[in-house]
């Protein structure tokens, strides 16, 4: 590791106001990206904040609203009844990421913040990786891909977006709270990320010095005929090779509204709203959760090693909507 | 997770809970980098980001201003500075024969190409960091296949000799059935716990190596051999291991490096390499393929086995395990041909791993016997049955002991395999598809020359000191039953000293043999010792007899140094093994007689209709090993076997980048192994069996035999829960969609 300056801010303003565009900064929630990626030489941080004192770690339930503080540890979120019963999306999404020491240490902002687990950008020894050195290639394009993404990759990049948690925030249409030198502002959680496109180093549309303070949604009662399901090599503490985070509102039998977000398979968090538009007014059958599934994976671009994700992906979001139909609503 | 705790059967010891337990749990075990050495420099290694071509330049600037930094070295200021090792698997020490830091040639990914010298760990790994190397890359060839790739022979390699008997073409003619089909296992990482770490200490001219071993005499012999120095100047320390299952039983080039840094600094030295260092500079298991034909007649019985395999090495060195020599011999055939072929590529060299050649080639074997009991509508179990046998087909030796169908009685009645329907695919629960599989597993039962001290106090204290392994395996408390029981004194008053090179020479822990062959010589010290007191076996139980005998020799203590050397062995194996070197007898490597462990697995998995996720509920295992020393950590290593069985068919691959020949998931985090969570019912069933052969104490190895059969057991049950036949390890749920 290198050394860096260390700093503890107990403010969102006193973070900010440590925040110096002139040296690489970096700020430390629960550390469990950053310090590893520190550790291996992938970020060089020459200033690091702890924000761990600034607060921002409220839980607020209200009949039709969440309001989730940024700092509030994926343990801690994980154990609300309420929202286990209300939105058990969001909270499964949570308990079946990582393992229980990470959740406990590991803050809501910093999941959805969390980089990639493409080898080729976590291991400084691949000279190639756009993301980590702009311009420089990527590795994984021809390399051992089995893990990489077929939904929103570009020719510069395919590494997947690696949360579970964000896919239901994009699901429930949460709004990110940010605060930073030019004040405070909201954004969709659909904004919050970019695609890699050209520059896959840019990953979210947050400047430098902005911080996420919350995230907010709303709450409706349909929404506790949710899941979130998420296939992986072993049964815990790895990372989907597929998911899917799905909800239901249905009336007399058809679907009145669906959201449905993928997990382990695309480059940022991701909708998959046409798929969503083709359930609407359907009976949730076999052949209705098919061809959501067929729509959500239309434009998947596969590569040599994750030859299988569309067809894994395609099988999860059937299996995913079966199993939500299937609730007690 | 369900649990059949271990009893006390039929010949078999207590089951006595680890008498090193208390000090592993509460910290006070000491590991290899646990010892206080005064005012230590740490060292980091720099490796390298190529696996073929030359070394350019080193551009260290940007390291040199790291503050607290010591020194950086490289082949410029090393070269010939390491001797020449010899090579473990050809009856030397090292894991692999390409020195380090000797010259700019890289000859694999992750090769050392600079140490890092500073005050502290930090500043080492910032300085190594610094460090820019540029290379001049050539075209890898990774793995079969490859561009560059040379295949040669492992009898002209090696001296291999392929055990063949009868006329395979005629066999596979006569026969009713055959199944001729191709396998794969990947490449594999041992990935103890506890890491390569190495520190070194010298005194004058006398240099104390504290380093996690399976072989404190070799690594020590092995050491002066870098150095040039006598052996006699080096001590190994490694009282506790945390972990090791091959990885650390032959020489790492990093001791040596270690060791000459600690001279140049005229300070001690401290070494911890990184998990992903650990898999280039430390060894692995060698990915194989097979082509394996098999043929039945009507009635099942075997008429043809053909099993022809290639396995990954080095360029340098022709690691072999050619587990041909156990297919050959596992039943009854008349026609068999094997041969083995080595593919030299640009990895770094491969190494024992857990049972190293029985579970790359049982895979093949017990699944082809799976697919053709299929053919013949005969239960798998079955099948074997017909084809068990208590002689070798290839020379017609006897087995000294087989339970191999009592294992399979007893496991099948656990498992309640009577009520599994036979046709694949036609058990199932809810969206979950089960499969029922099963597989023979078998360990060779070595031994090795070994030596002991054993002493009896006058008041009953015993102290046993032998240069033994405990790797976590319960080493420790077993040889302390063995020494109580013969003295006839509680386990509690032994004290036992392993792990250190200033002891009398144990052999490698390695090959399953320690129990056997350090509990013969335990037993055999013990028994002069007694004959010293002149009492005969069970008297000694009485203290009474014991202070009697005592004041008879008018002595306070009785000392006895014993050596043992096994069946078959050869004279000079005491001075080999005081060479530090071990001469492993037994298996099917006897003149006159066969001799093996014998288990039977059952697997029990469930695939997600849809998404064919693969999970294992359960798994039973049944093994007969002669007589159990202790009943307790017998089963602990048995189930660890199975566990790391299920690993190995679902999991464990250390995937490479086929283009560069590297290493991918050299990490904990990517490397998987199963989680509590994947891993439920476990029972392990000792069967009783008693072998008169073997050695006196009639006890076989054990530690190897739990994770050999499992691969196949996992794969003959994904075949039955879904009609898929899958021959390539590890079988993930790609493989079974579409």
């Amino acid at each position: 590791m290198r050394p860096f300056i260390f700093e503890r801010a107990t403010s969102p303003e006193s973070a900010i106001a440590a925040f110096h565009a002139d040296r690489a900064t970096s700020f430390l929630a629960g550390g469990t990206t950053l310090l590893d990626l520190m550790k291996l030489d992938v970020v060089r941080p020459e200033r690091v904040i702890d924000i761990n004192a600034l607060g921002a770690n409220e839980i607020e339930i209200s009949e039709d609203r969440l309001r989730l503080g940024a700092s509030v540890r994926m343990a801690d979120a994980e154990a609300q009844e309420e929202l286990r019963r209300r939105v058990p999306m969001l909270t499964q999404s949570l308990a079946l990421a990582a393992s229980t020491q990470l959740r406990h240490m590991a803050t809501l902002a910093g999941n959805v913040l969390q980089r990639t687990r493409c080898p080729y950008f976590r291991d400084v020894s691949w000279s190639a990786c756009n993301k980590r050195l702009p311009g420089s290639g990527c590795a994984a394009m021809a390399g051992f891909n089995r893990q990489h993404a077929v939904l929103g990759a570009s020719d510069a990049c395919i590494a997947t977006y690696p949360s579970d948690f964000a896919q239901a925030l994009i699901a429930l249409d949460a709004t990110v709270d940010v605060v930073g030198r030019r004040g405070r502002r909201q954004l969709p959680f659909a904004k919050l990320h970019v695609p890699p496109g050209r520059t896959p180093e840019v990953e979210t549309t947050l400047a430098p010095d902005e911080l996420i303070l919350g995230f907010e949604m709303p709450i409706e009662p349909w929404m506790s005929r949710s899941l979130y399901l998420k296939i992986r090599d072993r049964d815990s503490y790895e990372f989907a090779l597929a998911s899917a985070a799905v909800a239901l509102e249905v009336d007399g039998g058809a679907v009145r509204q669906a959201r449905i977000a993928l997990g382990g398979v695309a480059a940022v968090p991701w909708r998959a709203r046409e798929a969503e538009q083709a359930l609407i007014g359907r009976v949730l059958d076999e052949a209705s959760c098919q061809l959501a599934a067929d729509i959500a994976f239309a434009k998947a671009q596969p590569r040599e090693h994750n030859a299988y994700k569309p067809l894994l992906g395609r099988q999860t979001v059937a299996r995913a909507l079966l199993q939500a139909a299937a609730m007690e609503a | 997770m369900a649990i059949i705790g271990p009893v006390q059967q039929k010949n078999m010891g207590p089951p006595h809970s680890r008498i090193d337990g208390r000090a592993k749990v509460t910290g006070a075990a000491p590991y290899a980098s646990d010892f206080a050495v005064g005012r230590p420099a740490y060292a980091y290694f720099v490796t390298s980001s190529i696996a073929r071509g030359r070394i350019t330049g080193f551009d260290m600037a940007a390291a040199g201003q790291v503050p607290g930094l010591l020194d950086i070295l490289t082949y410029e200021t090393m070269r010939g500075a390491v001797k020449k090792p010899t090579f473990f698997a050809g009856g030397g020490y090292a894991g692999t024969t390409i020195r380090p830091l000797d010259g700019p040639e890289i000859f694999h990914d992750g090769q050392i190409v600079a140490v890092v010298l500073a005050d502290s760990y930090e500043s080492a790994r910032e300085a190594a960091y610094k460090v820019k190397v540029t290379c001049q890359a050539e075209q890898p060839a990774a793995t079969f296949g490859s561009a560059g790739a040379t295949t040669e022979d492992a009898a002209d390699a090696k001296g291999h000799e392929d055990p063949a008997v009868g006329d395979i073409a005629a066999g596979l003619a006569a026969a009713s059935a055959t199944v001729d089909a191709d396998y794969a296992t990947p490449t594999q990482h041992h990935n103890p716990i506890e890491l390569f770490t190495t520190t070194c200490a010298w005194t004058g001219d006398k240099l104390t190596v504290y380093e996690p071993s399976q072989i404190v005499h070799g690594l020590k012999h092995g050491v002066a051999e870098q150095l040039g120095i006598p052996p006699d100047h080096v001590r190994i320390v490694s009282p506790f291991v945390g972990g090791a299952f091959g990885s650390k039983a032959s020489v790492t080039p990093r001791t040596a490096l270690a060791a000459i840094a600690a001279r140049c600094l005229g300070r001690p030295v401290k070494l911890v390499l990184t998990r992903e260092q650990g898999f280039s500079v430390a060894t692995y298991r060698a990915e194989t393929r097979h082509h394996l034909r098999l043929g039945a007649d009507a009635d099942g019985k075997f008429t043809a086995l053909s099993h022809e395999a290639w396995e990954v090495t080095s360029r340098p060195d022709s690691y072999l395990v050619a587990g041909t020599d156990t297919t050959a011999r596992l039943y009854a055939c008349p026609n068999v041909f094997t041969k083995v072929h080595l593919v030299h590529v640009d990895r770094n060299t491969p190494g024992f791993m857990r049972s190293p050649p029985e579970v790359p080639y049982l895979f093949p074997l017990e699944c082809a016997i799976d697919e053709v009991a299929e053919k013949l509508g005969l239960d798998p179990i079955e099948l074997r049955r017909r084809n068990d046998t208590m002689k070798e087909p290839i020379g017609g030796l006897p087995y000294t002991s087989r339970s191999l169908m009592e294992c399979f009685d007893q496991a099948a009645e656990s498992f309640g395999w009577a009520r599994r329907s036979a046709a694949p695919a036609s058990m199932r629960d809810g969206d979950w598809l089960i499969g029922w599989g099963c597989a023979s597993t078998c360990y060779p039962t070595a031994l090795a020359p070994a030596t002991a001290r054993v002493i009896l106090w006058k008041d009953g204290r015993v102290k046993v000191e032998t240069a033994a392994h405990d790797l976590g395996t319960g080493a420790y408390t077993a040889l302390a039953q063995v020494a109580a029981e013969r003295l006839g004194v509680p386990v509690g008053q032994v004290t036992i000293a392993l792990g250190d090179s200033d002891l009398p020479p144990s052999p490698v822990a390695g090959g399953s043999i320690t129990t056997a062959s350090v509990s013969s010589v335990i037993a055999k010290a013990c028994d002069a010792i007694r004959a010293k007191l002149g009492v005969n076996d069970s008297a000694l139980i009485d203290p009474g007899i014991r202070v009697a005998g005592f004041e008879r020799l008018g002595v306070a203590l009785v000392q006895e140094y014993a050596e043992f050397a096994p069946h078959g062995a050869k004279p000079e194996g005491i001075d080999k093994l005081y060479a530090g070197l071990s001469t492993l007898k037994g298996g099917a490597m006897l003149e006159d007689r066969i001799q093996y462990a014998f288990g039977a697995e059952f697997v029990e998995v469930r695939i997600h209709a849809r998404t064919r996720e693969i999970r294992v509920p359960r798994v039973h295992g049944a093994f007969a090993a002669g007589r159990i020393v202790n009943p307790k950590t017998a089963h602990s290593q048995l189930m660890g076997g199975l566990i790391w069985g299920v690993s190995s068919a679902l999991h464990e691959a250390t995937e490479m980048d086929l283009g560069t020949a590297r290493y991918i998931n050299d990490n904990f985090a990517d490397y998987l192994v199963p989680v509590n969570a994947d891993i439920e019912d476990v029972s392990v069933i000792l069967v009783p069996e008693r072998d008169t052969q073997v050695n006196p104490l009639g006890i076989k190895g054990l530690g190897e035999l739990g994770n050999v059969g499992t691969n196949a057991a996992v794969a003959n049950a994904v075949y039955h829960a879904t009609g898929r036949r899958i021959r390539e390890l590890p079988i993930r749920l790609e493989k079974l969609l579409a």
